[in-house]
């Protein structure tokens, strides 16, 4: 299991980077990938849409189990990964590279509230 | 502390993935379910299957016994090692468990019945023992391991592992087992694919494992077990039927023999006085998504639902068993509800792949 220093994470498993123009892109830890297997589809949400901090908005479905994704903090989602959607397998091979969407948030400032890699990777070794 | 079979060690070492299934502490995959499946169906996997119960029934009564308990007719297996696929119904015609039971002689045969399920199956059949005032004697053996090797090469593979098993076993037709020694080899499976399971005594069964190992059978775990079954059109107690269901909802009628008049096996009364009002067919997802077991089905003669449903590594379609309304037939274009949305599926008859080819 790999978690990269430079990303936040929550606890339900999904990785955040913050970008330089204050938007932040998201996908699942490689932690997660492991425990789901072989991914076979991705439900990604449309650019546009409003969610909320925790809300479900995409489902990660591998051949075990469908998995509900949830939004980090409240935002905007402003895109979301095709080139994933149409090769599910290529988050097993890699989760921190290939992302799921992206989102506009609407405080910088919620991103505090999230887990660094040590506090993540407590959350995971409690799984 | 959930149970361990005498493998255990072995798959932690071979890194499964370790999950809790009906008590017991299982591998799920070793790195790659869809990788594991392929095996099977393209040359040779093993499946750890100790956690299921093999029991002895033996004593002058076991025929008379069997013939009340199954509904399936186990008069009809008369050569030595033939093997018979029943359901064990209550009296409701609700299925209590399915089965594989194995004839050796009128006095001697062996059940091998589902690990989640064992407990209340021994208890079901101590009751009936006693019901039937039956000469009989019952013996549970989980003093035994079971391994299923699965795949076109699973018996030449099987062969090299077991020095001495080709020129005993190289005759044994489907369905059929044989016993060498205190191990007994069953032309049988849950795959789809031809193959072996065989029960040993627990401390030989590591030993073999690692043999089969060698010989280049690949482990796989419940995850691969899953898909498999499910192409192979083949039900799982507790998701495709249970005690509330008759086996004639559950694509089972195949294997409930009405035919002696005078064989009142447990549960006959209730299926005849309730005919069939469902069946059990295969469907095939059109759109993007997977299918799981419980989906609502939409179809031009009324609604149904999905029972197991998965992501099909062979098809590379999702695929689904589903009892829906009698009237449905292979071909039919159905809608099934996904989250919310209702996704278009197509009926087809089971199974959906068979010794490596997909049928549909």
């Amino acid at each position: 299991m790999t978690t990269p220093a430079d990303l936040k994470y929550t606890k339900s498993h999904e990785w955040v980077r913050v970008e330089s123009d204050g938007t932040l892109t998201i996908g699942i830890t490689d932690h997660a990938q492991e425990a789901l297997g072989d991914i076979v589809f991705l439900e990604l949400p449309e650019a546009g849409r409003a969610v909320n901090a925790g809300e479900e908005c995409a489902v990660v479905e591998s051949v075990k189990a469908a998995s509900d994704i949830y939004a980090p903090v409240a935002g905007e989602i402003i895109a979301n990964n095709e080139a994933a959607s149409d090769a599910p397998e290529s988050v097993n091979e890699d989760a921190y590279g290939n992302w799921l969407f992206k989102i506009k948030p609407n405080d910088i400032g919620d991103v505090d509230g999230l887990l660094d890699a040590a506090g993540y990777e407590a959350v995971a070794a409690a799984d | 502390m959930p149970h361990q079979t005498p493998l255990h060690a072995a798959h932690v070492e071979a890194g499964a993935r370790m999950v809790d299934f009906a008590g017991w502490d299982m591998p799920v995959n070793y790195g790659s379910q869809i990788e594991e499946h392929h095996a099977v169906r393209t040359d040779a996997g093993m499946f750890d299957v100790s956690h299921m119960l093999a029991l002895d029934l033996t004593g002058a009564g076991a025929t008379d016994y069997l013939r009340k308990l199954l509904a399936n007719d186990v008069a009809k297996i008369k050569t030595p090692g033939k093997a018979l696929y029943s359901c064990m119904l209550n009296e409701k015609g609700g299925v209590i468990d399915d089965l594989i039971v194995y004839y050796f002689a009128d006095d001697k045969y062996r059940i091998v019945v589902n690990a989640g399920t064992a407990d209340k199956d021994v208890a079901w059949m101590r009751k009936q023992i006693a019901a039937q005032g039956a000469n009989v004697t019952l013996e549970p053996r989980r003093d035994m391991a079971m391994i299923a090797v699965q795949g076109p090469n699973a018996r030449a593979r099987t062969w090299a592992a077991i020095p001495g098993s080709e020129s005993a076993s190289a005759t044994l037709k489907p369905f059929n087992a044989i016993e060498i020694g205190p191990m007994m080899i069953a032309r049988t499976g849950y795959t789809g694919e031809d193959g072996f399971e065989i029960t040993l005594p627990a401390q030989d069964a590591a030993a073999l494992w690692t043999d089969l190992m060698a010989a280049g059978v690949r482990p796989c775990g419940l995850g691969a077990r899953d898909t498999l079954r499910l192409e192979a059109g083949m039900n799982l107690y507790g998701q495709d039927m249970d005690d509330n269901v008759s086996p004639l909802n559950a694509g089972l009628s195949w294997t409930v023999d009405m035919k002696d008049e005078t064989r009142n096996f447990v549960g006959r009364d209730a299926l005849e006085a309730n005919p069939p009002t469902a069946r059990l067919i295969g469907l095939i997802l059109q759109d993007k998504g997977v299918l799981r077991a419980h989906q609502q089905v939409f179809t031009e003669h009324g609604e149904g639902e999905t029972t197991s449903g998965t992501f099909s590594p062979t098809l590379q379609k999702s695929i689904a068993f589903a009892r829906v309304p009698l009237d449905v037939a292979p071909g039919d274009a159905v809608e099934v509800d996904i989250r919310g949305k209702r996704l278009k599926a197509v009926a087809v008859k089971l199974p959906f792949a068979r010794n490596g080819q997909a049928l549909v």
